[in-house]
């Protein structure tokens, strides 16, 4: 192996021990098996605090091999301060190419966007997972939450969304939409706006979900339905901008708002700038 | 009705037996309520009312002793043998439970339309104005203002969340509803209004009910019949009018000679 840490054999290969490869791997396979279901895994220690994407670095760094070639984005942005770190530690433990690319990308891991390129067959989205649980600020307790997974116990989202209908006119939430994967389990698509949500089903790509600090992994294969969850008289829909991007005159793409001077003048740019920088 | 439709208890209980380590709260109770009864229990603090009926309605697993209940859906079928899978979804449909702290019962932090829309969305309803319409008829029904329909419980007086509660119980159309101390802690007027509204409800919806209470007023208005509990055991059991009117056993003597006069 090419690079110097690893042959001086400082780390192994991709950072984590192979048994803990394994263990992760055997997680993911679970998780594929059953989409949408969150599998405990034991989550180790990574160098980098909580909160940060220590379970998508795990995910990555159990399917990553040396052919692979890897995109990191935070926010849409491929330049933000986590998404350099992650793609530079990768570049150094595990010695892959790396690229800014969707569609050069054979795994893409993520944090609060689903890019706008489409995705294709083969590629992987590994998403970043602060809170695994969709129904934890509805029920604080773990042993009942598992209950009403294990049963399809909604009722009690159903209810939140009532709410929101109720003290808002319409369904308030805006990211970390909850949805139904395949029609059995409710899940938590990681904070990435309800405008990705579409995405997310019957996508050719393979999604991970990895949440480190409550150590669960979860997957939707590809082509699995995945429904946002909603009111017939109430559907679901997705944010939309009457401003187009000011880089790349798109329609299409998520929006950013920027406050670009004191007196308040904004600008709305693509969240997404691979996308945005190949349009203009 | 006819005949073989009577002929069936909804809900019957045998040798039913509920230990807390060697402690025992409940011991050898027998009884079976009939469609369309109020059966009360009675008893005082610490006599096993309220484990009884937590054993009852699945809540706490008894040691011994078997319930059944004749379920609309299922036909006869063994309370603590079911699935617990089973055994919920008859909790939100067939049966009602009614707490003596309706923050027991309520989800405090949404409002008063979603605690009644619960149950029909467990099961299924996804029509945000069906279901608004229903939890607001309901509201009237338990007589609630219909504007406070999208305030939390938080904002509502301790009758009007124990009227909350019955709704939000009673809305799933149950056949079955265990009540537990539902006048507790209420000052007498509000406790009035409740036991009118329960009443006129009970004989509308056909209702059964197992009502545990440690007011003798409370059971004389609304039970059918009567099981009076000392210890973990029933004492003695009947016509709530015959058992009040004409104790036989010693401590139920005690209990209705302990009523205060007004």
């Amino acid at each position: 192996m090419p690079d110097s840490n690893i042959q001086e054999g400082a780390y192994n290969y991709a950072y984590l021990d192979e048994q803990t490869k394994r263990m992760i791997r055997r997680a993911i396979l679970k998780a594929m098996a059953v989409p949408g279901y969150q599998v405990p895994f034991g989550g180790r220690e990574m160098p980098l605090p909580y909160g940060w994407g220590t379970g998508g670095i795990q995910v990555t760094a159990a399917i990553i091999g040396q052919d692979d070639t890897l995109k990191v984005i935070d926010q849409g942005a491929d330049d933000t301060t986590n998404a350099v770190s992650i793609r530079r530690f990768f570049a150094r433990v595990a010695d892959v190419a790396t690229t800014t690319s969707t569609a050069e990308a054979t795994i893409i891991q993520t944090r609060h966007r689903v890019p706008e390129t489409p995705l294709r067959e083969g590629q992987i989205m590994v998403f970043q997972v602060p809170i695994p649980e969709p129904l934890r600020m509805l029920e604080p307790r773990e042993t009942e939450t598992r209950t009403l997974h294990a049963l399809s116990e909604y009722g009690v989202m159903q209810v939140s969304l009532y709410e929101s209908i109720a003290r808002h006119g319409r369904i308030a939430k805006t990211y970390n939409y909850p949805v139904m994967v395949n029609g059995r389990y409710i899940m938590s698509p990681s904070p990435i706006p309800k405008f990705d949500n579409p995405k997310l089903d019957r996508s050719p790509a393979l999604q991970l979900y990895g949440a480190g600090r409550e150590k669960r992994i979860y997957a939707v294969p590809p082509y699995t339905p995945v429904k946002s969850l909603d009111f017939d008289d109430h559907p679901f829909e997705v944010e939309s901008w009457t401003e187009c991007c000011a880089l790349c005159g798109s329609r299409q793409s998520f929006l950013d708002e920027m406050i670009v001077d004191d007196a308040g003048k904004r600008m709305f740019i693509c969240s997404d700038t691979d996308w945005c920088e190949r349009r203009r | 009705m006819s005949g073989p439709l009577l002929a069936a208890p909804i809900l019957s209980s045998r040798g039913l037996t509920k230990r807390f380590g060697s402690r025992i709260a409940c011991r050898d109770i027998d009884f079976d309520l009939w469609p369309g009864e109020v059966l009360g229990v009675v008893g005082e603090s610490g006599s096993g009312k309220t484990t009884l009926l937590n054993c009852l309605a699945g809540r706490m697993t008894p040691e011994g002793g078997s319930i059944t209940y004749d379920s609309a859906a299922y036909g006869p079928v063994d309370v603590h043998g079911l699935s617990e899978a089973r055994r919920r979804l008859l909790s939100r449909t067939e049966w009602g439970f009614v707490n003596q702290d309706a923050r027991d019962g309520l989800r405090m932090g949404v409002s008063a339309g979603a605690n009644i829309g619960e149950r029909l969305m467990a099961v299924g309803a996804r029509h945000y104005g069906d279901i608004r319409r229903t939890a607001a008829q309901w509201l009237d029904r338990v007589e609630i203002e219909q504007d406070r329909l999208d305030d939390r419980p938080t904002t509502y007086s301790g009758g009007m969340r124990q009227r909350l509660q019955i709704a939000r119980n009673l809305v799933s159309k149950p056949r079955l509803v265990f009540m537990d101390e539902p006048t507790g802690g209420l000052d007498v007027s509000v406790q009035a209004r409740i036991l009118d509204l329960l009443r006129g409800l009970v004989g509308t919806l056909n209702l059964s009910a197992v009502l545990v209470t440690h007011d003798l007023g409370v059971a004389r208005l609304l039970t059918h019949r009567l099981m009076v509990m000392q210890g973990g055991r029933v004492v003695e059991d009947g016509l709530t009018d015959q058992v009040l009117d004409d104790p036989q056993h010693a401590y139920t003597q005690m209990l209705v000679a302990s009523i205060l006069p007004v």
